[in-house]
């Protein structure tokens, strides 16, 4: 189908990636004073990112599902004598991240209009080349342009947490940069070997390198450590509250709806497919250390004082499922996971949206200084009414539909997985709805709320999309599922194919390469 | 007796002299000029390097090929970046003088006749001519107490350092009898030729050179000497001998003694490790930012020996871009140092560095490109220093090299955001004094190197590659 991917024949995924950094000179260029270059500055960014938003939607509409491989491919050649090429192309997998990754920029750019008043140039810059290193990573087919898309979003969101955080924002940074720092390089060193293996970093031939079984154990820990932090997994998700919590709002809607899928987004990408032998002997302790992260942290956010700790552990619980999909290695776990990543990187989005709407206006997010928001603000409490279902996975919304399938995908594997990994919902309930009767019901006891106001047009305008897209996963998922079935279908039957008779896996295999829906 | 084949040489210490005798006869200060006429010089040097053709000179002592060429360019290279930055530094400071770029200039010519020794003799001699130079740059200011403190530290340790270097050689001299590097190498194929005396004579000659790429655990006499020294002369001292240093301990082991590798593989391995671990751990206490340099650059040369410690051309073509890269990223970042002056006064504390982001934020920029690459942050070239030398060593299998060296690099890294912190996140401090031209310039065209290297990396790598396969036939 190659016609109908390059068909204009101009290099779709380069100009969407590469764009932002257009903006980012556009900004420097600008001289003046300080109100002129800040105004300049947002209208720039906006500008910027919402034509990237519009290219990334001709990915949408000249994506053909039916096809399992990499689509709008692109090749130049890079470190020749090492066969690395700069090469792009996007399957079932990439995507959609790549248009979530398109669509939530903007959306960050406009909430963060008038809150950032200092160095509003900077912040911008850092969010278009955040952007880059986004889009970049998820739309890279070669290793080495994976791993330098990868670490490259460090330095961005590194500045951007640190320079506009709250008050511990210093060492949130340093600890955010150096976990993830940490785990990275040791992908590196997984990376080099695979290289020196295959002789190759293209990620389509790499996907069809068998590596020798012992080889792969140690291949799938320096991964594991570089993506588990990423995700984050228990007992490496330290730095995320801390991160969360100390971020500028957009920094946090960033960083739990793209950066935590880009954890997920290795494992789906490098791990399963490339490691099938070892995926398949580490998956219990993955689905161990998922089914502690789903449960102790569920539990932890019960506890929180704080609005955005609560969501961020709510953030590793519901990623927590992710991994049990990924490592069921059946079609309904690895689309669910698929469905839950796109969900959560919308919803959890939304509710720090959501959150940086009180906050803007109290400045602060300690749960115990609100009460009785819904007598003030109805439509707020509306929204949030929306997005907290959402996470908690009520029928027709985004939530249910991916770990819905999760649990089909694990009951394949084993019922004490699936009850488990599905007692999430049952505390996610528990937190989310505790925390929502915190915060709108009861009455306003504080001064300060008396005269809160309401969502204006600018907040309406981030949340409408958001809604909208919440709504439309959970009514008619096909829509966004359509896209990677064909892709998770030929992993799913790869991954079998290669472990073939393994006696080990006899209880998943037949589940795995049986059941269609 | 091809003599042509050391005409930069030649033709560099003929305009040393003619500046000597300008200086001394014209009677106004004529610091600029000669500092001119040297960059002139270099320029002229390197266009002969890359001119002439390969081959052996002077009866086998002296020799031309990729491999020097390649080391010639860069020593040139980083002696001009550093001349430039002397040029305003050492006017502001009171300590301009004509002999300043002269000192820099024979000092170049003993290391491009590093680069270019075919013999343990003219590796000597060039070795001796750039350490007198360097001593006098050192101590240059010569009225404050720690450059002259520097000058004299670096005098009596790089003494004992030549010490045992040339007893080194008279032990393999004595042992083997020839101090030409191919006859050496010729005779090692035979391994009974190897005697215990021999391999002794080798680890001194390794000794006396890893002192002068300040690989621990001689390494000393580093961060005094960074500190105390005028800063154009830290910033000569962290390029251009590093790379002669360098090339030459790759020439030596990677040729003459290559069929040893077997015996000093280990010491190389030990001594990458230290320095590693040390320039990660030992800067972290650093409070002044040339100190944080100077451990900086101790464990970069770590880094760079993982490529020695291969012993492939695959490992050496590493090496050679890991000091391309490192020559760039330090002549910025030091550049970027100079730039830190408050009222005429030079301020070197990292907290100085407090709310330069908002404060100039051009000069922030360049210093944060050149932390984020000394730390191998993606995008900029220190990462790709890192690639090719990790890769090397993974291929030949010395995983404990690679995965002390990406573990150290995530410490490191720890410091070298600290420098970005202080920059962006700590309020304002008071502001630095205006910047001159001559320092923007090597600022900015070192951090666009660093900064997008990446956009083509091919002519390096396959500069290097060809400077390799020399050392490999």
């Amino acid at each position: 189908m190659t016609a109908a991917t390059n068909a204009a024949g101009f290099p779709i995924l380069s100009l969407i990636t590469w764009l932002p950094l257009v903006g980012c000179l556009v900004m420097m260029m600008v001289r003046g004073d300080e109100a002129t270059v800040a105004s300049n500055a947002r209208w720039t960014a906006l500008w910027t990112s919402l034509l990237v938003f519009v290219l990334s939607l001709v990915l949408w509409v000249r994506y053909d599902p039916s096809e399992a491989g990499f689509q709008f491919n692109e090749q130049v050649a890079w470190l020749p004598e090492y066969k690395v090429g700069y090469s792009m192309g996007v399957d079932g997998i990439s995507i959609l991240f790549v248009l979530l990754s398109t669509l939530l920029t903007p959306i960050c750019i406009l909430s963060a209009w008038e809150v950032i008043q200092t160095r509003v140039r900077e912040f911008m810059m850092s969010f278009l080349i955040l952007e880059t290193m986004m889009v970049g990573m998820f739309a890279a087919t070669d290793f080495v342009v994976f791993y330098v898309f990868f670490e490259g979003v460090l330095v961005p969101m590194y500045l951007i947490i640190g320079v506009w955080g709250g008050p511990r924002r210093v060492y949130s940074a340093i600890k955010f940069f150096l976990f993830t720092l940490t785990g990275s390089v040791l992908l590196l060193l997984a990376l080099i070997a695979m290289w020196l293996q295959a002789g190759t970093t293209d990620i389509a031939v790499l996907l069809h390198t068998t590596f020798p079984a012992g080889m792969q154990n140690w291949l799938f820990l320096g991964m594991f450590a570089s993506f588990a932090v990423k995700l984050p997994m228990w007992p490496v998700h330290t730095w995320l509250p801390d991160a969360h919590v100390e971020a500028p709002t957009a920094g946090s809607v960033i960083l739990a709806g793209v950066l935590l899928k880009m954890g997920a987004y290795g494992f789906l990408r490098f791990s399963v497919p490339m490691l099938p032998e070892a995926s398949a002997v580490f998956a219990p302790f993955m689905f161990t250390l998922s089914v502690v992260a789903v449960i102790y942290t569920s539990l932890v956010a019960l506890a929180q004082e704080d609005m955005k700790k609560l969501i961020a552990y709510s953030s590793i619980a519901h990623m927590g499922v992710v991994t049990i999909g990924i490592f069921t290695f059946n079609v309904q776990g690895i689309s669910g996971a698929l469905f839950q990543m796109l969900s959560h990187g919308i919803v959890s989005a939304a509710l720090f949206l959501v959150v940086g709407v009180i906050y803007d206006r109290i400045h602060t997010h300690e749960i115990a200084r609100f009460g009785g928001l819904g007598d003030r603000m109805p439509s707020y409490a509306l929204v949030f009414m929306v997005f907290m279902m959402a996470t908690n996975g009520l029928p027709g919304t985004s939530g249910f539909v991916g770990e819905f399938l999760v649990m089909i995908g694990a009951l394949q594997v084993n019922f004490w997985l699936a009850l488990l990994g599905g007692m999430g919902m049952i505390l996610g309930a528990a937190y989310m709805v505790y925390l929502y009767r915190r915060i709108i019901f009861g009455r306003i006891t504080r001064d300060d709320l008396r005269h809160i106001l309401d969502l204006s047009p600018r907040e309406w305008a981030v949340f409408a999309p958001l809604i909208v897209l919440t709504l439309w996963m959970g009514i008619y998922p096909s829509s966004f599922s359509n896209y990677f079935d064909a892709t998770v279908g030929a992993m799913v039957q790869q991954h079998a194919a290669a472990l073939g008779g393994a006696s080990k896996l006899a209880g998943i295999l037949p589940a795995a390469g049986g059941i269609t829906p | 007796m091809n003599w042509t084949l050391a005409l930069p040489e030649i033709v560099l210490s003929c305009i040393g002299m003619a500046i000597l005798v300008f200086g001394v006869l014209r009677k106004q200060d004529s610091t600029l000029l000669s500092t001119m006429f040297t960059i002139g010089g270099f320029l002229i040097a390197g266009l002969l390097v890359l001119t002439r053709t390969s081959g052996f000179g002077f009866h086998g002592q002296f020799v031309a090929d990729p491999f020097s060429a390649f080391n010639q360019i860069l020593i040139l290279s980083g002696a001009a970046l550093s001349s430039i930055l002397a040029l305003d530094w050492n006017r502001t400071q009171g300590i301009a003088r004509f002999e300043f770029p002269v000192l820099m200039l024979f000092s170049t010519v003993g290391m491009m006749i590093m680069a270019g020794a075919s013999n343990l003799m003219t590796l000597y001699l060039g070795m001796e001519l750039m350490s007198l130079a360097l001593y006098v740059l050192a101590a240059f200011a010569r009225d404050d107490l720690r450059s002259s403190e520097a000058g004299l530290k670096y005098f009596v340790l790089s003494g004992l350092a030549s010490g045992l270097l040339l007893y080194g050689i008279s032990l393999v001299y004595g042992f083997s009898g020839t101090m030409d590097l191919t006859a050496l190498r010729e005779l090692l194929v035979q391994p009974e030729n190897a005697s215990p005396g021999l391999v002794v004579g080798i680890v001194f000659v390794m000794v006396g050179l890893a002192f002068k790429v300040s690989a621990v655990p001689f390494h000393m006499w580093t961060p005094d000497v960074y500190e105390g020294s005028p800063t154009p002369v830290t910033a000569f001292f962290a390029t251009a001998p590093k790379v002669a240093a360098m090339s030459l301990l790759l020439r030596v082991m990677g040729t003459s003694f290559a069929s040893l590798v077997g015996a000093w593989q280990i010491l190389v391995v030990i001594v990458s490790i230290a320095s590693m671990l040390l320039g990660a751990f030992a800067a972290i206490g650093q409070t002044s930012i040339k100190r944080l340099m100077a451990y900086s650059s101790i464990g970069h040369m770590g880094y760079a020996l993982i490529g020695l410690a291969v012993g492939t051309s695959d490992g050496v073509r590493g090496t050679l871009v890991y000091m391309v890269i490192y020559v760039f990223m330090t002549a910025g970042t030091l550049g970027c140092i100079m730039a830190m002056r408050r009222n005429g006064r030079a301020v070197e504390q990292i907290a100085d560095l407090a709310g330069l982001g908002s404060n100039d934020p051009a000069l922030a920029m360049a210093m944060a490109v050149f932390m984020f690459s000394l730390a191998g942050i993606p995008l900029m070239s220190g990462f790709f220093a890192k690639l090719y030398i990790f890769l090397a060593s993974v291929q030949q299998g010395l995983w404990t090299l690679a995965i002390i060296g990406v573990l150290t690099s995530v410490v490191g890294a720890f410091y070298y955001i600290r420098v970005i912190k202080v920059m962006y996140f700590d309020p304002p401090a008071q502001r630095f004094d205006p910047r001159p031209p001559s320092l923007s310039f090597v600022v900015a065209a070192t951090g666009l190197f660093t900064g997008f290297f990446f956009l083509l990396p091919a002519p390096v790598v396959a500069a290097a590659q060809a400077a390799a396969n020399v050392l490999f036939r």
